[in-house]
């Protein structure tokens, strides 16, 4: 069966230290003033009884990309592993995958192109983990294969509940919150 | 005797839809004179300015393309930002010259004879300031070919899926059939212009693109038979166009944009601000050339009625998205709308109902639709509320999105307004040299609306048989 990649992200786990933006930023060579992930503080309750929840979070990989279809080109594609690309020698730069995405996962490179997360394909194509994944110091972060019933992130999505975001959107996202 | 306007207008019946009963040959005087006298100092500062804003537009999109689309403040969340909205804006006000050309032809209304060239152009201009904007909003100008389906050896096609490649197609197809329609009803007027040219350049010019138009039987019958043809074309256009790009909105998930009214709700905003963007300039048009006589009262009234109607449809589309967004139980459409109304745009928001809904209500009143003055104010309210409407949908929802830690305070920068008064450079200098150079109205068309024109005129019925083969009026072989 082909690979379907996917992120899980524990909520409990996870200190919002941003190691795993400064790694993704090192990694990918991300410009200043620009993140491909970055790490959301939901606070929820009412005081004195507050609630914090930090989520590491990037582009949702989704099944049901609105950026691809919404790509005039077709530089937005689905590539190996069903993980969201794009190919910056296609790209006009015209942003309507950034208009049409619910996540703001994407962003204009200095160069002119779209960019955003690739849950680091040139990685992953060697059998390594993501950079972000690699760095989490409480493992917070689970990469792996959803198709793979043995891949840890399919055991962890078979034990733990979970959420994902906008699911209303119709985007079919492939980021999971582990709560 | 010859009434007043104002004597005419109090009779409970219809006016004639060229007043001071003109002969053809008057008419043609009236309408080549703006060609052929010497050009008016007003025209010159005009156009003097026109062109000062064309180059703002020309050195503003050269630092674009130098600097990118950073310049414009553009970037996650608001990706898209004024560049889009004068867009939209501009394909908006190119509805009104098809609509009037093409829709009220097939519906056989006759008054639209005085405005329709007027429209035209307006459109064809409107639709060449709409294209500019999608093309340098890209930033990587030298790539766009890449929308179009052309063959190439690198086996690339453009993503079918995306409105925005749907776009290309509607608003290129829309441009190319007006640009037609357009040229077609101008042959018969550019050999008329061609024969009365006193330079031999003007002889030459008008005589090359009036393509040998001597008038004859077969060349009408062929002229009839291609602006029907052209008519029926352009017809679905009209409304095809902006359902388009409606749907570069529609068809993406964003609260506030992707909701199924869009189409008709932009088809209905576009003629409400086309017509308002015709009545603008025709009220203009119509004092600086002195041609009150032929866009008369009448046009103007009828005009505005148009205006009420598409404006108070637009404002039940207003109302029915705040509906559709408490009815359908999402929170984020629910916050979105609220967002519009008392959010951080609340003031684009308000400027906007107050320009589309609530001041085109005075259009109920028959003194105000006949007060040039009040009608020309309406009119510019108009054109100010139907841009803010595009600015409230892109810069709210984009800025007002799922995530709050996304949401930001979408600001234009200098670039920005410089491409929008620029844009109005481009649209206002083409605009100057049509009226000095081609005729602004329909020559052939308005002889067909003259009493003369019938072949019954001045006939009393008893009268009729006698006259049974009279020779019909050249021009009326086209109505």
């Amino acid at each position: 069966m082909a690979k379907r990649y996917a992120m899980a992200m524990d909520t409990r786990l996870c200190v919002g230290c941003t190691a795993c933006v400064l790694a993704c930023k090192t990694e990918n060579n991300v410009p200043d003033g620009y993140t491909r992930d970055w790490v959301e503080e939901v606070v929820s309750g009412t005081f004195p009884t507050l609630q914090l929840e930090l989520r590491s979070n990037r582009c949702q990989h989704c099944d049901n990309a609105p950026c691809v279809s919404a790509c005039p080109t077709g530089a937005s594609y689905i590539g190996p592993g069903g993980v969201v690309l794009v190919n910056a020698d296609k790209c006009t730069g015209c942003k309507a995958c950034i208009a049409s995405c619910p996540y703001n996962a994407r962003f204009v490179h200095p160069k002119g192109h779209v960019d955003k997360c690739t849950f680091c394909t040139h990685r992953t194509a060697k059998g390594k983990q993501p950079a972000c994944v690699t760095v989490c110091p409480t493992s917070a972060l689970v990469f792996g294969d959803r198709n793979d019933p043995d891949s840890s992130i399919s055991q962890l999505l078979r034990s733990r509940r979970y959420k994902r975001a906008n699911v209303e959107a119709g985007t079919k996202p492939n980021m999971f919150f582990l709560i | 005797m010859v009434q007043s306007v104002e004597q005419i207008e109090r009779v409970d019946r219809r006016v004639p839809l060229v007043l001071g009963g003109k002969s053809f040959h008057e008419v043609t005087e009236a309408i080549a004179a703006p060609i052929e006298g010497r050009t008016p100092k007003l025209w010159w500062i005009i156009f003097s300015a026109a062109v000062t804003l064309l180059g703002i537009l020309v050195a503003s999109t050269g630092y674009l393309f130098y600097e990118g689309t950073g310049i414009w403040g553009l970037n996650n969340p608001a990706g898209w930002g004024w560049a889009i909205v004068n867009f939209v804006f501009w394909v908006g006000i190119g509805h009104a010259g098809t609509l009037i050309s093409a829709i009220l032809f097939l519906f056989r209304q006759k008054w639209r004879t005085s405005i329709n060239r007027f429209a035209e152009a307006m459109t064809l201009f409107a639709v060449a300031c709409a294209l500019l904007f999608p093309t340098i909003h890209v930033g990587r100008v030298w790539l766009l070919y890449y929308v179009f389906p052309i063959p190439n050896q690198m086996q690339m096609w453009p993503q079918f899926r995306s409105p925005l490649l749907w776009d290309v197609f509607a608003v290129t197809i829309y441009g190319t059939v007006s640009l037609l329609f357009w040229y077609v009803g101008l042959i018969p007027d550019l050999a008329t212009m061609r024969d009365r040219a006193k330079s031999a350049l003007g002889r030459m010019l008008y005589g090359f693109f009036s393509l040998g138009w001597r008038g004859s039987n077969r060349h009408w019958q062929h002229y009839e038979v291609a602006y029907l043809i052209l008519a029926g074309l352009a017809t679905p256009l009209v409304l095809s166009v902006h359902s388009i790009v409606s749907f570069d909105f529609a068809t993406s998930v964003i609260p506030g944009w992707h909701t199924t009214i869009f189409p008709p709700y932009f088809v209905a905003g576009a003629i409400f601000s086309g017509f308002g963007m015709v009545l603008t300039l025709m009220i203009i048009a119509r004092w600086a050339f002195k041609l009150e006589h032929i866009m008369t009262m009448r046009h103007l009234e009828n005009m505005a009625k148009i205006t009420l109607l598409t404006g108070t449809m637009v404002g039940y589309a207003y109302g029915i998205e705040f509906f559709i967004a408490w009815y359908s139980g999402n929170q984020f459409e629910q916050f979105t709308f609220i967002s519009r109304m008392f959010g951080p745009y609340s003031w684009a928001y308000w400027t906007m109902v107050s320009c589309n809904v609530f001041i085109p209500q005075l259009l109920w009143f028959r003194k105000i639709r006949t007060n040039v003055k009040v009608l020309f104010v309406i009119s510019i309210f108009v054109n100010i509320g139907m841009w803010f409407e595009r600015f409230v949908i892109v810069a709210t929802s984009l800025t007002r999105d799922f995530l709050p830690s996304s949401w930001a305070y979408y600001s234009p920068t200098i670039w920005d307004v410089a491409a929008l008064v620029g844009s109005f450079g481009l649209f206002f200098t083409l605009f100057l040299l049509f009226l000095r150079f081609l005729p602004m109205i329909a020559v052939a068309e308005i002889k067909g609306v003259l009493p003369q024109a019938n072949p019954h005129h001045g006939h009393t019925p008893h009268a009729e048989e006698s006259h049974a083969g009279a020779t019909p009026a050249p021009a009326e072989a086209k109505e």
